[in-house]
């Protein structure tokens, strides 16, 4: 389809962004990869006024490594997250993720915080943000402010943003030695939003699992942290015989639905099959 | 107030296919239309319109991308390729040839997009195998040929580019 | 010896050589060449019906019915008429009255009914996806923004989605005039199945349900009516695999001189059958062109495709074989349900999947009694129509489970199954139990080299090594015969004006070069690639000599076009015959010339020859020339005729009967439901083998739609039929990564009754890939007792089959 009629800018400084999204109010939004948000005006789901295209701003771009925190602008595109050597040493899970991420054309022009502020729940990058305790930074004309990635997703689609409010940049933690990560997904094809997915960070002492930060997608109505789940793997030895020391946690973290051609039952039992086979991945990865 | 802000049709300046445009666009045309109904460069061809199919694809700033995911008036300061541009200046033989002798396309819709797909894979100079080929292209729909041919010819040019020394 | 065209039946067609076993150049009839529109294609010069314009040209776009089962209160276009760009909006008052209703029944087959089918719905909406009106504007983009302007008053009416809940009692009709939903309902018995089943020492019964798919050609469908009101004639630019099919229907229906109606397909992006059905969009297309006396083109976009396009497959079926201890198959039995969406699909009709499943199960097997049945229902719905391997997929389906299964319940391989139990060559010609004529079939022979391609002995090995270590894999095979290339007691009886002829025109160019003009088209198969090649050897010429044109119905003999496997044996036929005729023609005129006796001369490479001497007497160029341009310097009563047309169709043949046989290798992932294609190999007798680079790769396209279809694709309904996965994000079609590695061999058992041999290849390849992968999932299950029986084989089915195990 075609998209309904709309106006577009495309502003010169973040600041002048920040203003015309004010201005804007709710008939102006965004556009940076436009990967998710051009799919759905081309189906008329929604109908802006007002494009502010904010994909060239330098402020909203740039990878730093300082102090044991990576930085990574919002307009990082998935395609960055495959091919720096900084990401891949530093944040590896957010490598791992990216290959899941579409096909080559998407990650070529979609971004970091185009992905976190869609927040779909199917999404990689979300799970991986919680998973990793990552920090956003968002600017809007009021001013600049952090959230912490596991307060940031609310609801189906729904995060803290404000309105007329931008992801600037995210901080996350560089990995450190003794811990592991781990990301699988399953989807019918290659690049299909996940059916079932975890994002999992671990500390390892040898085969035993100490904290884990653990984020499901594909199941879950947003990215959060599974405590039970959390908790019930905890001090556990790798690899795992089978899933009967976090079964039960697993129905405790996610409350999934059915959904056309998956039951609920069904996302259960393939979360938990994906979650032993993560935790068997992981001792294999650790840093040393 | 938005009501002011903004136009619904804009001046670009971008290259394509390594020339200068300069044109007025609509602000919600997406660049596979602009191209094929403003331009009339018909090889860009929509399959769906929202990204899954890859018949629209093209080549910014070198990169493949969704040409109906991406809007005329984003591409003002970049470069643009597409399928004719880079048949006419030759970077495709290689790959049209390959393509051709093993009838690694049938109606032809989906060959833009596969063969600007697998130009950026090959000229990565990595050696690859089947399922990476496989994987890197399965962003590209195609209903006719059932992909091995396609994996063949890419598979193809990998290896006569690797002797080649590039 | 002098011969004219029209008395072309006289013409001595003895040369059965021509298409001697090897190739007679590398670019005639056995070489491998690649379709010749590649690279045209391939450098973004593709002219697709989308790609094209014309002066004055507007765009349309349908208003659909959101509900599958609504009454239409009220439609008010006002506010959508006023907007920017739009040049008129149609209803139902304003385009219905110009077109005949459709009844999509075939007349020969007794009780087969359906509602007439109008354009645009009127009172009442019976599928999600109906169109209602249309805008007709300067763009599409515009006509898109006012068709969210027309308002509709819809009152929802209960519906039915499901062929069981539409004939169960009390069910909603959803054509009042016909009493129930009940479209046909067929059956046919040959020997005495029910004493077979009663005294039969195994019997295996099994249900299988096939859930809704599409073909879902990349190019989306779409056409470019361009009414003349000076003339009154009809010039339509259509993505159809049969032109003279939409002539003849534009003819009848919008009351338009045959001989004023043109209809030229472009390329097409793929048709798979479902470029072949009748739609009411695109003739409502038409009709706006009649009204405005402007061109107006239609291109569905993919969202609608979803809701518009023909679909397919949407069965349940029961189905048993009968055995006794040795072995031997005593019976079978199939009852198949079948929901063919709101109406009747006119011409093509939506009978003939469940028909052709129930008269093709077994067919490859030797036994005497069966029984079948099969019901067509109506439901709310979009209609199903011809895709590619129509009903005969399902056979294959059914019969190579069945016998699968049987095989295990004898203790026997499977293999070595279908070697005992194929109808020996020594039966052969033999009608089967289902009706099917059967001669010139190779099933053993497909087999042995199947078996030897896949190193059947060594998988089987591996399977066994696997399991011990909770690895499942699964090996199916899967046999099939299918009809190809039917004939006129097909759709002659049916009412349906379907011709299964085909011809062309061949011209001598001054130049020297052969001009040829068929009546068949090309989605992609290549069928003008072998014509050309067919043309080059019967003529003499190197094919870069060659050009053909197709698909136009002004200027080629009438046609069929592409569908049912047939342009290559039929169009193909005919150009072999034409070029005999025009061959004869230029032998004629250089005997004149040259003053030899025509039976001393031939041609190779582009020259006339003394076939004594080995010498070249004459060239074409000159041949053309003199015909031409010098005809003074010929004698007086000389004859030219330097261009011929012949046609071909064998008037008594139902369809040439093709067969192949397919192995699957696949890997289970019982934890988590998902299945793994490691390989697919198939061989393949489609007859003479014309171009075998083209016909590898129709099979192998084939096998991934087969490997999509039990594994991926299906429309997934709401209990109230509203379609649930109507995008490419949602609806699985098979990508590369999924996919194996497809390795192909052929047998070549040519079809006796024609001068070429060939058989159709264009389905085989997606009938025998879903047998074969049915039956290997199936297969690696077995040792956990699991049964899928439901397709596509999704991850959930999987997992809930291992959940049942016995």
């Amino acid at each position: 389809m075609k998209a309904r009629n709309f106006r577009y800018i495309r502003p010169s400084s973040l600041e002048e962004a920040c203003r015309i999204l004010a201005d804007g109010g709710g008939d102006a939004v965004p556009l940076a990869g436009g990967q998710s948000l051009l799919a759905g005006l081309n189906m008329r789901l929604s109908a802006p006024k007002l494009l502010v295209d904010i994909g060239d701003l330098k402020e909203l771009t740039g990878q730093t490594h300082h102090d044991g925190v990576v930085r990574l602008g919002a307009l990082t595109r998935h395609a960055e997250l495959l091919g720096s050597e900084l990401i891949q040493k530093h944040v590896p899970l957010l490598t791992r993720a990216a290959a899941h991420i579409g096909h080559v054309a998407i990650r070529n022009r979609g971004t970091l915080g185009g992905s976190l502020a869609y927040a779909d729940p199917a999404a990689e990058l979300p799970a991986c943000a919680v998973a990793l305790g990552a920090t956003l930074m968002l600017r809007s004309v009021v001013g600049e402010r952090e959230v912490r990635a596991e307060d940031f997703f609310t609801g189906l689609f729904e995060t803290e943003l404000k309105p007329s409010e931008l992801i600037v940049a995210v901080k996350f933690p560089a990995i450190q030695p003794g811990t592991a990560v781990g990301l699988a997904e399953l989807s019918r094809r290659q690049g299909d939003f996940a059916l079932v997915g975890l994002a999992a960070v671990a500390s390892l002492q040898r085969d035993r699992i100490g904290t884990a930060r653990l984020a499901y997608f594909g199941c879950v109505d947003r990215a959060k942290l599974a405590p039970a789940v959390s908790a019930a793997v905890r001090g556990l030895s790798m690899p795992l015989p089978d899933t009967s020391a976090f079964a039960q946690a697993i129905r405790q973290d996610l409350a999934p639905e059915d959904t056309a051609g998956l039951r609920a039952d069904t996302k259960l039992h393939m979360a938990t099959v994906l979650t032993r086979r993560v935790f068997n991945s992981l001792s294999q990865r650790a840093t040393p | 107030m938005t009501d002011l802000l903004g136009e619904d049709e804009l001046a670009i300046e971008a290259t394509l296919n390594g020339k200068p445009l300069k044109r007025r666009v609509k602000a919600r045309q997406h660049l596979a239309d602009f191209l094929r109904e403003e331009l009339q460069l018909t090889g860009t061809h929509l399959g769906c319109e929202y990204g899954i199919c890859g018949a629209c694809t093209v080549m910014i700033d070198g990169r493949v991308a969704r040409g109906c995911l991406t809007l005329a008036a984003q591409i003002s300061g970049k470069s643009v390729d597409t399928i004719e541009g880079l048949t006419e200046s030759g970077k495709l033989a290689r790959l049209q040839r390959e393509f051709i002798a093993r009838n690694a396309a049938q109606c032809g819709f989906c060959s833009s997009g596969m063969l600007l797909t697998a130009y950026e894979l090959v000229r990565s100079g990595r050696s690859i195998s089947r399922a990476e080929i496989r994987d890197f292209i399965s962003g590209n729909m195609c209903r006719c040929t059932g992909y091995h041919a396609i994996v063949d010819a890419v598979e193809a040019v990998i290896a006569k580019n690797a002797e080649k020394g590039g | 010896m002098l011969r004219r065209v029209d008395e072309s039946p006289n013409v001595d067609f003895g040369e059965r050589s021509l298409v001697s076993e090897k190739a007679s150049s590398s670019t005639g009839v056995g070489a491998r060449i690649p379709r010749r529109e590649l690279k045209r294609l391939l450098s973004g010069h593709g002219r697709y019906i989308d790609d094209i314009a014309l002066p004055r040209m507007l765009h349309a776009c349908f208003v659909r019915s959101p509900h599958p089962h609504a009454k239409i209160a009220s439609v008010d276009v006002a506010a959508a008429r006023g907007a920017p760009g739009v040049a008129v909006v149609f209803t139902a008052a304003d385009i219905n009255p110009k077109c005949e209703p459709f009844v999509g029944v075939a007349l020969h087959r007794p009780g087969h009914r359906s509602a007439p089918q109008r354009l645009l719905a009127e009172e009442r909406a019976v599928w999600q996806g109906q169109p209602v009106a249309v805008v007709v504007a300067e763009s599409r983009a515009e006509a898109e923004d006012a068709t969210e302007l027309v308002a509709i008053e819809w009152k929802p009416l209960p519906a039915v989605g499901d062929q069981l809940q539409a004939i169960a009692p009390g069910a909603p009709v959803i054509h009042a005039e016909l009493g129930d939903n009940i479209a046909f309902d067929f059956s046919l018995e040959k020997g005495a199945p029910a004493t077979a089943f009663a005294d039969a020492d195994i019997v295996i019964e099994e249900e299988l349900r096939f859930e809704r798919q599409m073909a879902m050609t990349l190019e989306t469908r779409g056409l470019i009516a361009d009414f003349n009101p000076a003339e009154g004639s009809l010039t339509v630019i259509h993505a159809h695999q049969s032109p003279f099919q939409m002539q003849e229907v534009f003819s009848r229906h919008l009351k338009i001189p045959e001989h004023k109606i043109r209809v030229i397909a472009p390329d097409i992006g793929g048709g798979f059958g479902m470029k072949l059905n009748l739609y009411a969009d695109e003739i409502a297309t038409v009709v706006a062109s009649m009204l405005l006396g402007r061109p107006v083109k239609f291109c569905a976009d993919r969202l609608e495709s979803f809701v518009s396009d023909s679909q397919a497959r949407d069965h349940r079926i029961k189905c048993r074989i009968a055995l006794n201890k040795t072995g031997e198959i005593t019976a079978m039995e199939m009852d198949d349900i079948s929901a063919v969406g709101a109406y009747g699909m006119p011409l093509r009709f939506n009978v003939a999947e469940g028909m052709m499943a129930i008269t093709l199960a077994g067919a490859p097997y030797k036994f005497e009694n069966y029984k079948g049945r099969t019901r067509s229902v109506y439901v709310n719905k979009n209609l199903i129509g011809m895709y590619r391997g129509v009903g005969m997929p399902l056979a294959c389906v059914a019969t190579e489970l069945l016998t699968d299964l049987a095989a295990e319940k004898l203790g026997l391989d499977t293999v070595e199954f279908k070697r005992r139990n194929y109808w020996p060559k020594a039966s052969l010609p033999c009608v089967t139990p289902g009706g099917q004529k059967l001669q010139n079939v190779s099933f053993h022979e497909c087999l042995e080299k199947l078996v030897r391609l896949m190193d059947y002995d060594a998988l089987r090995k591996e399977q066994a090594q696997l399991r011990a270590r909770g690895v499942y894999r699964g090996i199916g095979i899967a046999t099939f015969c299918e009809q190809t290339a039917y004939g006129p007691p097909y759709y002659g009886p049916s009412g349906a004006s379907i011709s299964t002829q085909d011809g062309c025109t061949l011209r001598l160019e001054p130049s020297g070069a052969v001009r040829c003009i068929t009546s068949l088209t090309d989605q992609g198969q290549g069928t003008l690639t072998s014509v050309a090649q067919i043309v080059a050897d019967s003529v003499g010429v190197s094919i870069e000599q060659v050009s053909v044109a197709g698909g136009d119905s002004a200027i080629s003999p009438y046609g069929g076009g592409a569908w049912a496997s047939r342009g290559t044996a039929i169009g193909g036929e005919a150009a072999l015959r034409a070029g005999l005729m025009l061959k004869q023609n230029i032998l004629a005129l250089a005997s004149a010339v040259t003053q030899t006796p025509a039976d001393a001369l031939s041609i190779a490479d582009g020259e006339v020859i003394n076939t004594r001497s080995g010498q070249a007497v004459i060239s074409l160029a000159d041949v053309g020339r003199i015909g031409y341009f010098r005809q003074d310097t010929l004698p007086a009563d000389f004859d030219v005729q330097l261009s011929v047309s012949a046609s071909f169709v064998a008037n008594d043949k139902m369809y040439y009967m093709a067969n192949g046989v397919q192995g699957s290798y696949v890997e289970v992932d019982c934890e988590t439901g998902f299945t793994t294609m490691l390989g697919q190999w198939a061989v393949d007798d489609c007859g003479r083998v014309i171009n075998p680079l083209l016909v590898d790769e129709q099979v192998r396209g084939g096998i991934v739609q087969g490997i999509g279809a039990a594994l991926f694709e299906e429309c997934i309904f709401s209990d109230d039929a509203n379609l649930l996965n109507g995008t490419m994000a949602d609806y699985l079609v098979p990508m590369a990564a999924e996919m194996p590695d497809i390795v192909l061999d052929h047998v070549e058992t040519p079809e006796p009754s024609t001068r070429l041999g060939a058989k159709g290849i264009g389905e085989g390849g997606l009938i025998g890939a879903m047998g074969s992968v049915w039956v290997a999932v199936n297969d690696a299950l077995k040792p956990l007792g699991a049964k899928v029986r439901h397709q596509p084989f999704t991850p959930e089915r999987i997992l809930d089959a291992l959940a049942r195990r016995e």
